[in-house]
């Protein structure tokens, strides 16, 4: 690692206010995402700002009454929260998300894991060429190809399923292909090679020795697909159709077409709570993370 | 059992298939793919894009009709300067933001990890999410931002419900995730050979000097490689834009892809969606290629 030292301490004084200053800065839209999520709706237009709510000691029933809401025994809603919506149904939304993540994220690696085998350890003619292509889609981009293929999943019978959101990932995708292929050239060829000369299929070299070995870079693909189905709103927007097969993208999306009127509070009690996952994930693997994107830019 | 290279060569007995066909069986999954959700696509739009398309009735050829009517259109032309506009500002600034912002972490700084993952995080944020936030942020009375500006005497624009200030908004805001850019400059960073710096120690070069003559140059097939991701997303702003804005405020943020979209789905003309599909598609090609050729000079490969 090479890196640049500062020596002088005025210098490494300015580096570090530098970097708190940019820290706080990308920081701070998020911190005022929470702290108005734990804010009752009246607080939430004062001025000047607040960031803790008052009184201090409220914040727990704040946080209950914007995130789980209240309700009593016989179902009626003495506070409107997050959890308990009558009408944006986020439970709902979860369920149907995990539903699409895990088909999604299990085709991509799966599918991915057995094609980028075909390009890194088998030779055939044609192989190159095909390689080149999987490069070239790279830059396809999906505004290109979401006209046709609405039309052609109107064909399938799959608009207003989930089918278009994962069953297209069944059959690999670019980044990840190539991912995986560069992290099994890293694998010497010579662990193969002598499993070959004791009679083992390519199938079996693949499932005994590349996937058991390949187990960071799998997590990688897995990780950022999780996030990619998670996050993703055009492709849903498309492809779905009824209100109750939403994915939290979508649904949270309501809050905001509904009407003018939903409190800015209960907004960003929704925002916070679909990014959670994603934080945790995220600070559960940071290294895995940080990796894997460099990997990705960093193939020249 | 024995590894001599004449049992190699005899081959084991119950391997029947030959490589060949096993390295396209096992890429067999990407081949199906490619033909039915890549080639068959845009085969299809380019037939739309010659035809009168409303997914209802059987698509009629119309010859150029879509094209020459999109190139008469004034919101066709609306959405195409946005998008330029939008690229060409977020493009430069978001690389030397996120250059900067790198080099300062190319140093031999405490809590690094922690720096890191501030400025990473927003990437994180699903675009729903951050369209929200940013909403609120962007508030004309109770927003921060405007708050903030309040405090130095500055009375601030009403950012999204005022044509002239939803561009400089969502520029702002785009930069707000370039902390992919960040880390991926980062690890470009940390490969540059120590020797290099010394050398320019040596020289007598200023830390300015050090950074534009031998930084820059040594990552420069990073940053190509970035930006050509960049132009390549800009033209799929979509989700953030189109939860603000849609095509209100006279349209200020409504781009490239949102029209592409809007005429799909909601005045379900395929025929114009699939010849501003086909443009882009070109589009996207030629500023690639222009990319290339442009940077073939100042890019730096590595041997």
């Amino acid at each position: 690692m090479a890196t640049v030292e500062a020596k002088n301490p005025i210098a490494k004084t300015a580096l570090y206010a530098a970097l708190i200053g940019i820290s706080l800065v990308f920081a701070l839209p998020l911190l005022w995402m929470v702290s108005t999520s734990l804010k009752p709706e009246a607080q939430t237009l004062t001025t000047p700002p607040r960031w803790l709510p008052d009184p201090v000691t409220d914040l727990p029933k704040n946080a209950i009454d914007n995130y789980v809401g209240r309700t009593t025994e016989d179902g009626e809603i003495v506070a409107r929260g997050v959890l308990n919506d009558p009408v944006i149904d986020f439970p709902l939304y979860l369920r149907n998300t995990l539903i699409v993540a895990f088909l999604n994220v299990t085709g991509m690696v799966i599918s991915s894991a057995v094609i980028a085998y075909g390009f890194a350890r088998v030779k055939w003619r044609g192989r190159g060429v095909m390689f080149a292509l999987v490069l070239a889609t790279m830059m396809i981009p999906f505004p290109v190809l979401m006209a046709p293929l609405y039309v052609i999943f109107r064909e399938f019978g799959w608009i207003g399923t989930f089918k278009p959101l994962w069953a297209p990932a069944w059959f690999g995708g670019a980044f990840q292909i190539v991912l995986l292929r560069q992290f099994y050239l890293t694998i010497p060829k010579e662990l193969d090679e002598a499993a070959r000369i004791d009679g083992c299929s390519h199938v079996g070299v693949f499932l005994r020795i590349i996937l058991p070995l390949s187990k960071p870079a799998l997590a990688v693909v897995a990780l950022f697909q999780f996030i990619f189905v998670w996050n993703d709103f055009l492709g849903p927007l498309i492809f779905l159709q009824h209100r109750d097969q939403f994915t939290l993208a979508l649904g949270l999306q309501l809050y905001q077409s509904q009407a003018g009127n939903v409190p800015w509070n209960l907004l960003m009690a929704a925002s916070t709570l679909i990014l959670l996952p994603v934080l945790i994930l995220f600070v559960l693997t940071q290294r895995t993370f940080v990796e894997g994107i460099a990997t990705q830019g960093l193939k020249e | 059992m024995s590894s001599s290279a004449a049992v190699k060569q005899a081959k084991v007995p119950g391997r029947r298939i030959p490589e060949w066909a096993t390295g396209v069986l096992f890429v067999s999954p990407w081949l199906i793919g490619l033909l039915l959700f890549m080639a068959l696509p845009i085969g299809l739009s380019f037939y739309y894009s010659l035809s009168d398309y409303t997914v209802l009735e059987p698509p009629i050829f119309v010859g150029t009709a879509n094209y020459e009517r999109l190139a008469s259109d004034p919101v066709f032309w609306k959405v195409m300067r946005n998008t330029i506009l939008y690229a060409a500002i977020s493009i430069p600034v978001g690389t030397i933001l996120a250059l900067i912002i790198a080099a300062l972490l190319n140093t031999n700084v405490k809590g690094l990890t922690f720096f890191r993952a501030a400025v990473f995080l927003p990437t994180l944020v699903p675009l729903v999410a951050a369209a929200m936030v940013w909403m609120w942020l962007f508030n004309g009375e109770l927003g921060l931002i405007n708050t903030a500006l309040g405090f130095i005497g500055i009375t601030g624009p009403n950012w999204l419900g005022d044509a002239a200030w939803v561009m400089p908004a969502l520029i702002i805001m785009s930069l707000w995730s370039v902390g992919q850019a960040v880390v991926i400059y980062l690890a470009a960073l940390q490969d540059v050979p120590t020797s290099l710096y010394e050398a320019a120690d040596l020289d007598g070069m200023g830390v300015v000097r050090k950074f534009l003559n031998v930084t820059v140059p040594m990552i420069s097939p990073v940053i190509l490689f970035n930006v050509i991701m960049a132009i390549i997303a800009a033209w799929q702003v979509f989700a953030v834009p189109y939860i603000m804005l849609g095509d209100g405020v006279e349209r200020a943020g409504y781009f490239y892809t949102m029209y592409l979209y809007d005429q799909a789905f909601r005045f379900l003309n395929m025929g114009a969606a699939s010849a501003m599909a086909w443009v882009q598609l070109v589009i996207i090609l030629a500023l690639t290629g222009l990319t290339f050729i442009i940077s073939k000079r100042a890019v730096h490969y590595r041997a």
